[in-house]
């Protein structure tokens, strides 16, 4: 009967097309895992001119939002996947993935790609054993970032290097409630390179560790409440409505706004916000560096978003190809005459900070490459730890804990516990697991 | 059997349903209008609704951005194949539960359904690890299978409970008639359960459509459905709302035209048995 | 009527579907069981050997599992009450004589048909914002301070989400249901001058029994397994982390592939607690 037949042919015809390849041409096609971050689009918008360059190279772009990009491609390498060529992946995840022989060492690439270039705080975070297993894309730190106009309203100056006391006494004189404008805005959103991050990088400027040299938990500690509690103090008194939800990205859309009068965040924020297509208070931004306690210790920490190649794929001289291209001095280049100057990639080679024109358009670049050298992963707070790390700690354990201390701390800002009872759970929890983990 | 109301009654009644209605599609609404608006307007206090300058700026940056088209077949191809490939495997199965029932019938029609209630973060693991082995992963024809198992059990039983609204008696008179099984259920059954097949169809395709976990995890590029256009669009650097609406409009309007024409063969269709 | 030989044939029929479908839960749940009993951590090179029942116990000693369980039971009821309740007043009010009504029930069933990933962000960002959402808007147009919706509400916010999708699969099965009432005998009740509230509870309602049970019996598969709308909006933080969160959290943010397989087999074992109970109420109702 005829329903029966179409029925058949249907799925038949279904399950052709499902398993149709695509046509095989002498082609390589390389596989790209990146983020929605505006430099990792304005890549993949470029990839037309990597094509002209490379015409025997196909690109397929796989672009995440950062949370499911992270577990995408953790779970791609740890079981051994393949599916991607070419991941971008963090500063946290290079030593720890290089050390398991996952990553292609990134040592025989083309001369001009000039791997001596890249500002040593970066390059070292990338380098495992002296071996480079990713090459950063664009490096950042974190800075204050404050509206000038309404600093000047408030009758005071900001310092090249503020204290928390300054920022405090900042925040209460900017604050204008009636108006939406928040004295400060920092993150409050729930994850380890979200609210942790800034927390963790606030925590050294107190003296703070998350473990002693015996890999004991630190959250009882006293420098511990003292960070918490500033924060609290500060973003209950100051910061916006909804903290406990905003990471990054909120931060962003709401400093664009002109609703945040500080804003401590990373170095790239700087472009976004100083750019008028998208910020409405483009011309009325300053900078400074991160703050400090008075400990010799700022808060400001250090990441590099990198292009990695995961061992065991079957592309990796095509791949070579592209990373090279896209962190490449070309690359750099290549932005600027299309975008211009001010959006390039930041905060990863030497020679872009040695470049006049850069200097000229970008009048976050001298504050960027100072947090960048102010920052040592190797010792990262007051006190000697057995970990490297400045807003993390490289371990393969601590995105899964610290995620959950984020929660708890987040609740906190929510108003649905106090810091004692977040620092404790915080405590416990982080213990437990070192324990599963048989440190 | 219209029952015959006053125009007053009538009257109240059009005013509450509309305003409920609209109350509930609103959210639909408010994300379509926004995907005409510039990023600025579409965070403007107070809101905007129809008086503002439309553009189709955010739809021609998210087509910049992505192949929308690949996606979009993805979709199709994934959605409609796990369906039909589902139906195919259920219709056997639910004529021999309608009309050959046994002390066992029910129960294995609640263990299948039971199947589904697996969390499926916990066997994401291991299926992962199957696939790699297999070969599927990033492939149509993997999500395909993996989403036909997934809604199974809701086809095997939407089926079973249109094939026993039809009286066995026609199935009688056709074996009387000397018809074999398959062409008992080929000629006889099937066409009339069509009408209950298009709206099992229907609502898997939609189930198997925006199905979001399996979608993301089992695919990179080439295999990728709609879902993943949609978290490349979900928390951008700056301002996103308007491009957000623009791509969550572009995801969801194939289902949701195709849901409006076929409604009255959904709604019809969408009783599990529940009406007898 | 069945013979012999169609019984066989029968068991013939019914076979790809139950084979494929014991594979289905039989391989993946093996693994889980495997994997479970093992120390499995490839963050730190993979297989370390037999664990016994620590991850068990690990699992459920954690501070994070009983809330989790609850943050469930409450998603899962919540959800269910509202759209069973809204629906029969809805099925309730579509079933009235109007003007429009295949256009209002067109409004109505949209919901159905957005992805959960969409609706969560659409909700997440432009309405449950604190700052730019419709919602704040709104209360601060009326001078009230604006909620924090997903982080002082989290459950609430969720489950208003959740429920916007499925009010109309319950309203749509129920309508059905509605409209199968035999019109005479609501009719003569109306003619006994029986009021309206005593109609619905001894008519109505009796009669729409199975039709609930088998909207709370398809909802509960679904919402014992929500995701997205967690993922997308808080992230399992404020409370809102469900089991199925939980094990997502310890299987790919921890990457303790042991310790959440031993929470996927719990998760297991809720779900039969689950659908057994459900299964004697619907068994009951769909002998009828």
């Amino acid at each position: 009967m005829r329903f029966g037949k179409t029925l058949c042919t249907a799925s038949v015809l279904a399950i052709a097309a499902a398993g149709a390849a695509t046509a095989g041409s002498h082609m390589t096609t390389i596989t790209i895992a990146t983020v929605n971050n505006g430099d990792m689009v304005r890549m993949q918008g470029l990839a037309d001119e990597f094509n002209k360059e490379y015409p025997d190279i196909a690109l397929e772009w796989v672009t995440l939002e950062e949370n499911v990009l992270r577990q995408r491609v953790t779970q791609d390498i740890t079981a051994g996947g393949g599916q991607f060529d070419v991941m971008t992946i963090g500063t946290y995840e290079v030593p720890i993935w290089g050390k398991q022989g996952w990553l292609v060492a990134l040592d025989d690439m083309p001369e001009d790609w000039d791997a001596d270039d890249f500002l040593p705080a970066i390059s070292s975070g990338l380098t495992v054993d002296g071996t480079l297993y990713a090459a950063p894309f664009y490096g950042e730190s974190s800075m204050v970032m404050y509206r000038t106009d309404l600093m000047e309203q408030a009758g005071l100056e900001m310092p090249d290097a503020p204290t928390w006391e300054f920022i405090t006494k900042a925040a209460e004189a900017m604050t204008d409630k009636e108006n939406e404008v928040y004295g400060i805005c920092l993150r409050g959103k729930a994850g380890w390179g979200e609210n942790m991050a800034f927390l963790t990088a606030m925590s050294n400027s107190f003296g703070a560790r998350w473990f002693d040299e015996n890999w004991t938990p630190q959250f009882d500690t006293e420098e511990w409440a003292t960070t918490l509690n500033t924060y609290l103090d500060v973003m209950n008194n100051y910061g916006p409505p909804g903290a406990s939800t905003n990471g990054f990205n909120e931060n962003l859309s709401l400093f664009q706004q002109g609703k945040c009068g500080m804003w401590i965040d990373a170095t790239v924020a700087a472009s976004f916000v100083t750019n008028p297509d998208d910020s409405t208070v483009a011309d009325k931004v300053g900078f400074a560096l991160a703050p400090d306690a008075g400990n010799g210790k700022r808060s400001n920490w250090l990441w590099a978003w990198s292009l990695a190649i995961p061992s065991g794929t079957d592309a990796e001289d095509a791949a070579k190809t592209f990373v090279a291209w896209a962190t490449g001095k070309g690359y750099t280049e290549l932005v600027a005459q299309n975008e211009g100057w001010a959006n390039v990639p930041p905060g990863t080679r030497k020679s872009l900070y040695e470049n006049e024109e850069y200097l000229e358009a970008a009048p976050f670049a001298e504050m960027t490459l100072n947090s960048i050298n102010e920052a040592d992963p190797k010792n990262p707070t007051v006190d000697p730890v057995p970990y490297t790390g400045i807003q993390f700690v490289a371990i393969p354990e601590f995105s899964g804990f610290a995620t959950q201390v984020g929660q708890e701390f987040s609740a906190a800002l929510a108003g649905q516990q106090s810091a004692e009872e977040a620092l404790e759970k915080a405590q416990a929890l982080v213990s437990d697991e070192m324990e599963a983990a048989g440190y | 059997m219209a029952r015959s109301v006053t125009t007053r009654r009538k009257i109240i009644n059009t005013a509450l349903a509309w305003s409920i209605g609209l109350l509930i599609f609103f959210p639909i609404l408010w994300t379509i209008l926004t995907s005409f608006k510039t990023e600025a307007t579409a965070i403007a206090n107070p809101p905007q609704f129809f008086f503002f300058d439309w553009t189709l700026e955010n739809y021609a940056v998210v087509q910049e951005r992505s192949n929308y088209a690949r996606f979009l077949w993805n979709s199709i191809i994934i959605a409609g194949g796990s369906t039909i490939l589902g139906i195919i495997i259920a219709i056997p199965a639910a004529w021999s539960m309608a009309f050959v029932p046994s002390k066992r019938t029910k129960d294995i029609l609640l263990w299948m359904l039971s199947t589904k209630m697996l969390p499926a973060v916990g066997v994401l693991y291991p299926l992962y690890l199957i696939f790699i082995e297999l070969g599927l992963l990033d492939t149509r024809i993997g999500l395909t299978i993996v989403l036909m198992l997934v809604n199974l059990p809701i086809i095997v039983w939407m089926l079973y409970t249109y094939f026993r609204e039809i009286p066995g008696e026609i199935l009688e008179a056709a074996r009387m008639d000397g018809a074999s099984l398959r062409s008992e259920i080929l000629y006889v059954l099937t066409p009339m359960a069509v009408p209950g097949i298009a709206s099992t169809l229907l609502l898997n395709f939609i189930l198997a459509w925006n199905e979001a976990f399996w979608t993301l995890n089992l695919t990179a590029a080439k295999a990728a459905p709609l879902t993943a256009f949609i978290a490349s669009y979900s928390s951008p650097e700056g301002l996103f709302y308007a491009k957000l609406s623009a791509a969550s409009t572009m995801a969801i309007a194939p289902i949701l035209i195709l849901g409006w024409f076929s409604q009255k063969q959904l709604v019809r269709g969408l009783t599990f048995g529940a009406v007898k | 009527m069945a013979t012999q030989h169609s019984r066989s044939a029968a068991r013939l029929m019914m076979a790809p579907a139950v084979i494929l479908l014991l594979g289905w839960m039989l391989v993946p749940l093996t693994m889980t069981l495997y994997f479970s009993f093992k120390k499995y951590l490839p963050l730190r090179g993979g297989d370390l050997g037999w664990a016994g029942f620590d991850n068990y116990v690990r699992f459920v000693t954690s501070s994070a599992f009983w809330p989790s369980v609850q943050a469930t039971l409450v998603i899962v009821g919540g959800v269910l009450l509202i759209t069973v309740a809204l629906g029969i007043v809805l099925a309730l009010l579509l079933d009235q004589p109007m003007w429009g009504q295949g256009v209002v029930r067109i409004l109505v069933i949209a919901p159905f048909f957005v992805m959960p990933t969409v609706s969560a962000l659409v909700w997440k960002n432009m309405f449950m914002d604190p700052v730019n959402g419709l919602f704040a808007h709104l209360w601060a147009f009326f001078g009230a301070q604006p909620i924090e919706w997903l982080s002082q509400a989290s459950l609430a916010s969720i489950i208003l989400i959740v429920s916007w999708q499925w009010l109309p699969f319950a309203t749509l099965i129920l309508l059905t249901a509605i409209q199968s009432l035999d019109s005479e005998q609501l009719e003569a009740s109306e003619m006994d001058g029986a009021p309206p509230l005593s109609r619905f509870m001894w008519i109505i309602l009796p009669h729409l029994a199975r039709a609930i049970t088998i909207v709370v019996l398809i909802q509960t598969i679904f919402l014992l397994s929500i995701f997205a709308e967690i993922f997308v909006t808080t992230g399992g933080a404020f409370g809102s982390r469900t089991l199925t969160y939980l094990i997502y959290q310890r299987v790919l943010e921890s990457l303790n592939v042991g310790l959440g397989s031993a929470g996927g087999i719990y998760a297991v074992i809720l779900a039969n607690i689950i659908a057994i109970f459900l299964m004697r109420i619907v068994g009951k109702n769909l002998d009828a």
